[in-house]
């Protein structure tokens, strides 16, 4: 249903751009064309009939899987989302993964010794990730990287894990770490804040009088139980992160959707913007409903009905 | 404010905000070292120094005053969006809380919608489809936060809607309007500041990321977040380039997110951080 919602935005907005399919492929000699071969083109693109059953149109061919044909080369837009799609989802999930590895890590830390001197430099970074957008880091890294150490594994192109996995991971890396930045500092946060409150409480106090070493009140008692802050705020951030690929994907020459969309951008490309847009949107809401699902993992006492 | 600047985040976040917005003012005054678009091509990538501080471009502009100008124009297109996304968000969001019905089912679904597109994606699509601009920019970054608005202000509405004071308003003969105008709003107004503050730092970031990949306003203007992206191939050779349109950028969104975060503990003790 906000899928459907989703669909109606996104060709609505499109739909009202100035210029069309025809304009954009041929740019100005658009002009030259007789009245009646543009009238021909326009039913080539499907684009003469009124907006309502291009909609119509659209959405039955992509329910049953036809995304169209792309401006760019004639090309199935199917098959040139299949060869962006796992570079997104690779970068994608190596930034969750540094996300919540160094959010949770430094979250733990900060909490262990609250106003302590670890939890000082915590909070500096935290607010740093958050201030710092993926753009100006990830520009920094490649300027830095490229000036001191003539280092930069994404200039002879993108290779897939497959073929060099060595060379894939060192492309993928710090792209990844730049997108991590924010998810990590959101994590860090929700981290610290849950865990001060949970460890506040009276279990806690009795699992430390029963003799139990503080990792074992840690881990056992105190983690569990502050998880599902820290699950909602991870779901959510999937959102900025899958935005952010956009951005990360430019700066480092990676061929993602992300890289894609930008491109239908310029070019007008409808069955492209919108297909990469529907897929974003569907990751994003099957990612919150698999964090939902979670829940009765993280804590048994959220029962699905 | 006394409770603001108890807390180091108030105190630095204020202190960030004031220096950039009298930076931002003095920009708009025109009271620059240098005028920001005039090209000294002899002067090209000159490293700082006491006549360039923040050294010169690949055009032999200033940076120092194109960040100014940048920053202004920045700041204008944040502060503008957010009053869009408050002015929208808030009244939808008091309305669906208050009205319920099915006013409260279109605004809610419709939230769910926007929700469901990452917000860079949204601006991006509704930047092109209105035409670069720092207004359509504004407009653009807006709408994307519309959203956040309407559900923070609904929630307490909710709340307030079978509150004694609400009661005894409605049984005094007050008309909705000045139910919603003249009590509800006033005991959403906290919320909304500290939400204010904190999607200004959004909207900032959200505007950076849009003029980065080229679709902010215009070439003459001089936006933050292209600077970075001219800045990509030449940062190797002249870290200048990047490191003050950089700078720029990191302050004024940390120093809008102290600010929410030291409001927000103002507002609700209950959250400290």
């Amino acid at each position: 249903m906000t899928l459907l919602g989703v669909a109606i935005v996104i060709f609505v907005v499109l739909h009202v751009l100035p210029g069309d399919q025809v304009t954009a492929s041929l740019g100005v000699n658009a002009g030259l064309l007789t009245p009646d071969q543009h009238a021909a083109l326009e039913r080539y693109y499907g684009i003469g009939q009124p907006l309502p059953e291009q909609f119509a149109s659209w959405l039955g061919s992509l329910l049953t899987g036809n995304l169209g044909v792309s401006v760019i080369g004639r090309q199935p837009v199917i098959a040139l989302v299949a060869t962006a799609l796992p570079v997104t989802l690779e970068l994608a999930l190596a930034a969750i993964a540094l996300g919540l590895l160094w959010g949770i890590g430094l979250g733990v830390l900060s909490a262990s010794r609250p106003r302590g001197l670890r939890d000082g430099v915590g909070q500096v970074v935290a607010v740093a990730g958050l201030g710092i957008p993926s753009f100006v880091i990830g520009t920094g890294m490649v300027g830095l990287l490229a000036s001191a150490f003539s280092y930069f594994p994404n200039s002879q192109g993108y290779v897939s894990f497959p073929t060099d996995p060595l060379l894939n991971l060192q492309q993928i890396l710090l792209p990844a770490l730049a997108l991590s930045l924010g998810i990590g500092a959101a994590v860090m946060r929700t981290t610290r804040a849950s865990l001060l409150e949970v460890t506040g409480q009276h279990f806690v106090r009795t699992a430390r009088g029963k003799g139990l070493s503080g990792s074992a009140v840690l881990w056992r008692h105190v983690f569990p139980n502050a998880l599902l802050p820290i699950l909602t705020i991870s779901g959510i951030q999937f959102g900025y992160l899958l935005g952010g690929t956009v951005i990360v994907e430019q700066i480092f020459v990676l061929p993602g959707l992300g890289r894609l969309l930008l491109e239908g951008v310029g070019n007008r490309d409808y069955a492209l913007v919108q297909s990469i847009t529907m897929l974003f949107a569907a990751g994003f809401i099957l990612v919150n409903l698999l964090v939902d699902l979670l829940y009765t993992y993280a804590d048994p006492r959220v029962r699905l009905r | 404010m006394r409770r603001l600047t108890r807390t180091v985040n108030g105190r630095v976040g204020l202190a960030i905000l004031t220096l950039l917005v009298t930076a931002s003012l003095a920009a708009a005054a025109g009271l620059l070292p240098h005028l920001p678009a005039v090209q000294h091509p002899d002067q090209a990538l000159q490293a700082p120094s006491g006549e360039y501080w923040l050294g010169t471009d690949q055009y032999g502009r200033d940076l120092f005053s194109r960040v100014l100008v940048g920053l202004q124009l920045s700041l204008r297109i944040s502060v503008v969006a957010v009053l869009i996304s408050t002015l929208v968000g808030a009244m939808a969001g008091i309305g669906a809380g208050f009205v319920r019905g099915w006013l409260e089912a279109i605004v809610l679904r419709g939230t769910d919608i926007l929700f469901a597109v990452p917000s860079i994606l949204l601006a991006l699509a509704i930047v092109t489809a209105l035409g670069h601009g720092w207004l359509n920019s504004a407009i653009a970054v807006g709408i994307v936060y519309v959203p956040i608005f309407v559900r923070v202000v609904r929630g307490p509405v909710l709340a307030m809607r079978e509150a004694d004071f609400i009661l005894a308003g409605r049984g005094l003969g007050f008309s909705t309007w000045r139910l919603l105008l003249g009590h509800v709003l006033p005991n959403v107004s906290g919320i909304l500041i500290v939400q204010v503050t904190l999607a200004l730092a959004w909207a900032f970031l959200t505007e950076a990321s849009l003029s980065f990949l080229g679709l902010g306003p215009p070439a003459p203007a001089a936006s933050l977040g292209k600077m970075v992206s001219d800045a990509t191939s030449l940062a190797a050779t002249a870290w200048w380039t990047l490191a003050g349109p950089a700078v720029a950028i990191v302050m004024a969104v940390i120093g809008l997110n102290l600010l929410g975060d030291a409001l927000r503990d103002a507002f609700d003790p209950s959250t400290g951080t």
